[in-house]
């Protein structure tokens, strides 16, 4: 009863970091569960494992939970709280109470998301909730709207509170040139929350007062415009997408930099050309999401270019994230098994993206599945890894003991062979035509049901890889093998250098400070 | 790095040599232009930079993997300290090779999304109106259709399409394309059946529980029979109308 007493009211930032990590991994699992529902019912056409109505409350759940729910807080809320303060030698948050503020509206967020499973009128919107379908349909928009308040209000309260620290609460002699890169991906993620997330809750609201109290902002009968909801929507969203890769790259940076125990490649260039110019660029390529949407023809060639452009900041940050393994001394975990993954996945998910910067291959590509398998790629795959492979890193700091390695390295494997499975047939599948967000497909040619079949098989390798490192991480946080060391990896990096495992309230024993010169990438003699 | 600099280059190259002489040939002949012939060759060059790209990278962080391998406990890694110079130029080069194969990108995508977007004179024009769950078509003269329709082969056919209801989105995976049908907006697509055959039309946009079963059969056939098609529908049309005012 107490240490729940001390869990609820916690303002230790920790704690609310590990409530965020509980919260995501659930929202995870759940709607993981309704992937494989979904991957069920289009294992072949004629299937009866969910049609029609039910179909889309899967989907809906599925895409919101993972995105809303899973990555965005996963990776801000969950890396962001819990090692960002740490590692810039902070005792605590800027504002502690704000905090658990922000992680409370977050899980009632993961509730609603919940309750909405069990609802007879549950939300069919997709995650993307387009008028005026979602505005016409009989099921419970509003649920979705206050879903997607809870949570954004959630991250800009979040966004706030850990800019300010960064900007305010680093440890004398740490300075900006001198934070890790997770940090500096962190700044620029939540930077795009705080300016984009407001025109998401706008653009949500308008909805709501659409379909409950008689406004026409998206009734085209009445003068209104559905299209400027899918503006309004995506110019938040495609950002999130950033939102997600940034923090998923940062974590990459320091897995690969400790376990090579090599410094960052180009540093400068990776944060003042990758991260400033992802977020710089990242509110003006929505269009993308638009480009069969009847917008203007000038606009959909504009942000062709636009999008295009985007692979110059990420290629500058990939250059970085390579050079670092140059002359490395590499070793293998099972962190560095994941990294070494996202790096395929980043491939292959960011190459994919390149046809559908372009309007005239989109025409053809957008709504099949070859976006799907495109976007699962590079940010459910390549975020969700670098997620597990942050999880792992970090372990020893969290629990002060390590994950188990052969449970780790079968979870890695079953993970990392079931994605591919699942993914790459849907790209064949996507570029013959099959459509996204289809229940059945009887109209096509048959062969498209061996693919289906295949990907469908690979769910549940994936399936059963996530959940064998899921119990991993449980059973381990309680009962792994100890870490004797405070600094298992050999960082430099202060949440390993300058505190205990798991570090007690207030971080650090005593104040931190740091000689100049000072680099949390620093790998030499001691 | 070189490695990266070079290969960038080479796909530059290729691909300008290999888009050169279509693009040339599509502009001179003036015979009706094929979209969906041109979107797969442009994919397949597509395809083939970022095959490239993709194999330079993946090798390259492959060989890095395997090589830099800590030998000993304790190792530490000997990545190089960058001069100022070497930290900019290895900034800005990538940075220039990328810029150099987006804008080739967007140049070719460009000329493909002018014939896209560039209805050919003395195409058959089709109203479409979309509806949950099903196509109406509109080909001027009183002859309608829904789901089914029939175009000749080898003529350009415009489809200026409105929906009634939600958002739904008209497209045919073998011409390679598709627009959105959206309320109070008038948009357009246009194919060429280059062959007769039965082409499949979905429903690309989310529009309720039965949007997978939203599709409609483009059937493509010789003039002829395109024009007797739509004599009979003509007729059909204008028999109820008839018997109506005689009676």
């Amino acid at each position: 009863m107490k240490t729940l007493k001390e869990w609820v009211f916690s303002t230790d930032h920790k704690r609310i970091g590990i409530l965020y990590l509980i919260g995501s991994f659930a929202a995870f699992g759940l709607a993981g569960i309704a992937a494989l529902i979904i991957r069920l019912q289009q294992y072949s056409p004629g299937m009866d494992i969910a049609q029609g109505q039910a179909y889309y409350n899967a989907l809906y759940f599925h895409a919101a939970a993972m995105i809303l729910a899973f990555l965005i807080p996963g990776l801000t809320g969950f890396f962001g709280n819990y090692f960002l303060p740490i590692m810039i030698g902070a005792k605590d948050m800027a504002f502690p109470r704000l905090n658990a503020f922000s992680v409370w509206l977050y899980l009632m967020g993961v509730v609603l998301a919940l309750i909405s499973m069990a609802m007879p009128d549950a939300p069919d919107v997709l995650w993307t909730g387009y008028p005026p379908y979602s505005i016409r349909t009989t099921a419970n928009t509003a649920f979705y709207v206050f879903t997607v308040h809870l949570m954004g209000f959630s991250s800009i309260v979040g966004a706030i509170n850990i800019l300010v620290t960064v900007i305010c609460m680093r440890a004398p002699g740490v300075g900006w040139n001198q934070l890790p890169v997770l940090v500096w991906t962190l700044l620029g993620s939540l930077t795009i929350n705080l300016i984009f997330i407001p025109v998401l809750g706008a653009a949500v609201t308008l909805l709501l007062t659409d379909k409950y109290m008689g406004t026409h902002f998206f009734d085209a009968a009445a003068g209104g415009d559905p299209v400027l909801y899918q503006n309004l929507f995506w110019f938040y969203s495609h950002p999130a997408v950033y939102v997600i890769f940034l923090p998923a790259m940062g974590i990459l940076f320091e897995v690969i930099s400790t376990m090579g125990q090599n410094p960052v490649f180009n540093y400068k260039a990776a944060v003042y050309g990758g991260v400033f110019g992802i977020a710089g660029l990242s509110g003006e390529v929505w269009v993308h999401h638009l480009y069969t949407s009847g917008m203007p023809d000038w606009i959909r060639i504009g942000m062709t270019v636009t999008t295009l452009m985007i692979s110059v900041p990420v290629g500058v940050m990939l250059i970085s994230l390579w050079g670092t393994l140059y002359k490395a001394a590499l070793r293998y975990n099972v962190a560095m098994y994941y990294a070494v993954a996202c790096l395929f996945f980043l491939l292959i998910g960011g190459l994919t993206g390149i046809p559908l910067a372009m309007v005239s291959m989109t025409v053809h590509l957008a709504k099949t599945a070859y976006v799907h398998a495109h976007f699962h790629y590079v940010m459910a795959l390549f975020a969700t890894f670098s997620i597990f492979s942050g999880v792992y890193f970090w372990f020893p700091k969290m629990t002060g003991r390590f994950a188990d390695t052969m449970l780790g390295k079968v979870g890695f494997w079953l993970s990392f062979i079931g994605a591919n499975v699942t993914f790459a047939p849907l790209f064949v599948v996507g570029v013959a035509g099959m459509p996204r967000r289809y229940w059945d497909y009887d109209q096509f040619p048959a062969w498209f049901a061996d693919y289906h079949h295949v990907a469908t098989y690979g769910a549940f390798i994936m399936g059963a890889g996530m959940l064998v490192a899921l119990a991993n991480f449980v059973y381990c946080a309680f009962a792994g093998q100890k870490c004797a060391s405070t600094n298992p990896w050999n960082s430099n990096s202060l949440e390993w250098t300058h505190t205990v495992n798991p570090p007690g309230p207030g971080n650090f024993l005593h104040d931190v400070s740091v000689p100049a010169g000072w680099s949390p990438y620093y790998y030499g003699a001691k | 790095m070189t490695g990266n600099k070079k290969t960038g280059w080479v796909s530059v190259l290729a691909g300008l040599a290999a888009f050169a002489a279509p693009a040339a040939a599509m502009a001179l002949d003036g015979k009706v232009p094929d979209p969906a012939a041109d979107w797969n060759h442009l994919f397949g060059h597509v395809l083939i930079d970022i095959i490239i790209i993709g194999v330079v990278f993946g090798g390259w962080a492959a060989y890095m993997l395997v090589k830099y391998r800590a030998t000993a406990p304790g190792q530490i890694g000997q990545g190089p300290k960058l001069s100022v110079a070497q930290a900019i130029s290895l900034a800005v080069i990538p940075a220039v090779v990328f810029m150099a194969d987006d804008f080739y990108l967007a140049a070719n995508g460009w000329v493909l999304w002018n014939t896209q977007r560039t209805v050919p004179v003395g195409a058959l024009e089709v109203k479409v109106v979309a509806n949950q769950f099903y196509w109406d078509f509109d080909f001027g003269n009183g002859v309608t259709a829904t789901n089914e329709i029939k175009v000749p082969v080898g003529k350009p056919v415009v489809l200026r399409m409105t929906s009634n209801d939600v958002v739904h989105s008209f497209g045919i995976p073998d011409f390679r394309i598709k627009e959105d049908a959206v309320p109070g907006r008038k948009t357009f697509l246009w194919f060429v059946a280059q062959k007769p055959g039965r082409y499949l039309a979905t429903c690309g946009e989310y529009c309720g529980m039965s949007h997978a079963q939203m599709g409609a059969w483009i059937e493509a056939v010789p003039q002829a029979d395109f024009d007797a098609w739509i004599k009979s529908q003509q007729h059909a049309s204008a028999a109820p109308a008839a018997s109506a005012s005689n009676s």
